[in-house]
């Protein structure tokens, strides 16, 4: 099997890895580059718990494979906060309660401020078609919804 | 052990320089070697175990596939390497509204980040949403293969599930969407097990438009997925619609003759019966909308 040295912009850092043919880009993340806030859920594109932002849009990253982000720029959710302050959409996701127990909340904010970066003052039927390649088993979606309104309510 | 979350097995990605490259390297590691853009669907086949390729040939920076444009008299090209999220966004692409509802009724958008028109329609699933769409617009296939570019109309192009009439070497650079009718209305109606993201139980694809050679007065276009070996095109109902005067009794009688059409199959999404009854319902339902919106 063939293996590919790629150059990536992942947070802002230059990262040059080396890739298997078969590596996804969520398993480059957390097995290369150690990045491990994006999380492997369905490894089927329906999840959303590995979502990530690919030159700004919002991708699976179990659904891209590694070689394909060769020179492209990637955000994960580390790379959210910016010079130690929280993005809005993190703050409001803990003051609303839209966390319980996290695993699907890097996918869920990564999501959340694609949605804001392209509308900024989304409806609430418009917050749920962006998410509903989120999904969550804990919170039935009220907070996480009301969250992202707040956010885009103060941004 | 076996893992929940098996990883992709071992394959080389291959990402040709050129089109001639391309086409004779498909067909010299034919059946091997699978072409393969956004990868939403590729990639789950390849875990799930459907098809174990020894070689990806990514298609995306290839010559014709980054095309999305709408030309005056050959109407709208959306190449291989386009995401469905860009041809919604596309402004121009507001001319074909079917196409762009059923584009957005694709999983999620995260998932239409990736995933494109062609990849849908070279799957050849029965469920494929964009496929319809195709179809009711009389799309046509740019393809580069072994011999060079050649054209493929859509309708005709599917021949079973999963399968269409490609040949190695074969790769669809876009399709072109013909300059649509004037004044035409579309629908979309898909029936998935929950409100949003899900793969279709039926979808319905429906095109019409007010026509001066028909008796009605009225042409449509419909095609229905999930309810047969290919995307469906019901022939008999198009007719009714066409050779009818468009009223209530009509549009039962075409929903009927749809609904007889069909030939589903019991699955993990729907019973084969249950398919039936919902291509009768919503095909009534998506005529009798077009009809609405046209007389608006």
């Amino acid at each position: 099997m063939g293996f590919h040295q790629i150059s990536v912009k992942v947070n802002g850092n230059d990262e040059v890895v080396t890739v298997s043919s078969n590596m996804t880009l969520l398993r480059m993340l957390r097995e290369s580059l150690a990045l491990t806030g994006t999380k492997n859920g369905c490894a089927a594109g329906e999840c959303g718990a590995c979502t990530v932002m690919l030159n700004g849009e919002p991708v699976n990253s179990c659904m891209v494979l590694a070689v394909e982000v060769d020179g492209q720029e990637i955000t994960t959710i580390e790379g959210l906060a910016k010079d130690g302050q929280l993005d809005i959409v993190q703050k409001t996701i803990i003051e609303k309660g839209g966390v319980q127990c996290g695993f699907c909340t890097p996918g869920m904010l990564i999501s959340a401020r694609a949605l804001l970066n392209r509308n900024p003052h989304p409806t609430e039927e418009q917050v749920v078609e962006a998410l509903v390649g989120n999904l969550c088993r804990c919170t039935g979606y009220s907070r996480i919804i009301e969250s992202v309104q707040a956010a885009a309510e103060r941004s | 052990m076996t893992s929940a979350h098996p990883g992709l097995p071992e394959f080389d990605y291959v990402k040709p320089a050129g089109l001639k490259e391309a086409s004779q390297f498909l067909a010299q590691h034919a059946p091997e070697a699978r072409p393969f853009s956004g990868g939403t669907d590729t990639f789950v086949r390849m875990r799930d175990g459907f098809f174990n390729p020894k070689y990806l040939v990514d298609v995306k920076g290839l010559e014709g596939t980054r095309v999305l444009k709408i030309d005056e008299k050959e109407g709208l090209t959306i190449g291989a390497a386009i995401p469905m999220n860009r041809v919604v966004a596309f402004a121009e692409a507001s001319r074909y509204p079917l196409l762009v509802e059923a584009a957005k009724s694709v999983a999620s958008y995260q998932l239409r980040s990736r995933a494109t028109i062609i990849g849908n329609i070279c799957n050849a699933s029965p469920a494929g949403d964009t496929i319809g769409a195709c179809l009711a617009y009389q799309g046509v296939l740019n393809i580069h293969g072994v011999d060079g570019p050649k054209t493929l109309p859509l309708n005709g192009f599917f021949t079973g599930p999963g399968k269409n009439l490609l040949k190695p070497g074969d790769i669809v650079l876009s399709i072109t969407l013909p300059v649509p009718p004037k004044g035409h209305a579309g629908r979309y109606i898909k029936l998935g097990r929950n409100r949003l993201s899900d793969l279709s139980i039926v979808g319905i694809s429906a095109m019409g438009v007010k026509d001066s050679s028909t008796k009605s007065g009225y042409k449509f276009h419909l095609a229905i997925a999930s309810v047969a070996p290919v995307p469906f095109i019901p022939a008999k109902a198009e007719e009714i619609l066409a050779n009818n005067a468009l009223n209530t009794e009509t549009i039962i009688l075409a929903a009927q003759a749809a609904m007889d059409a069909v030939t589903p199959i019991d699955d993990v999404r729907g019973s084969a019966q249950y398919r039936k009854f919902m291509v009768r319902n919503l095909v009534n339902r998506a005529v009798t909308e077009i009809m609405q919106k046209l007389s608006a």
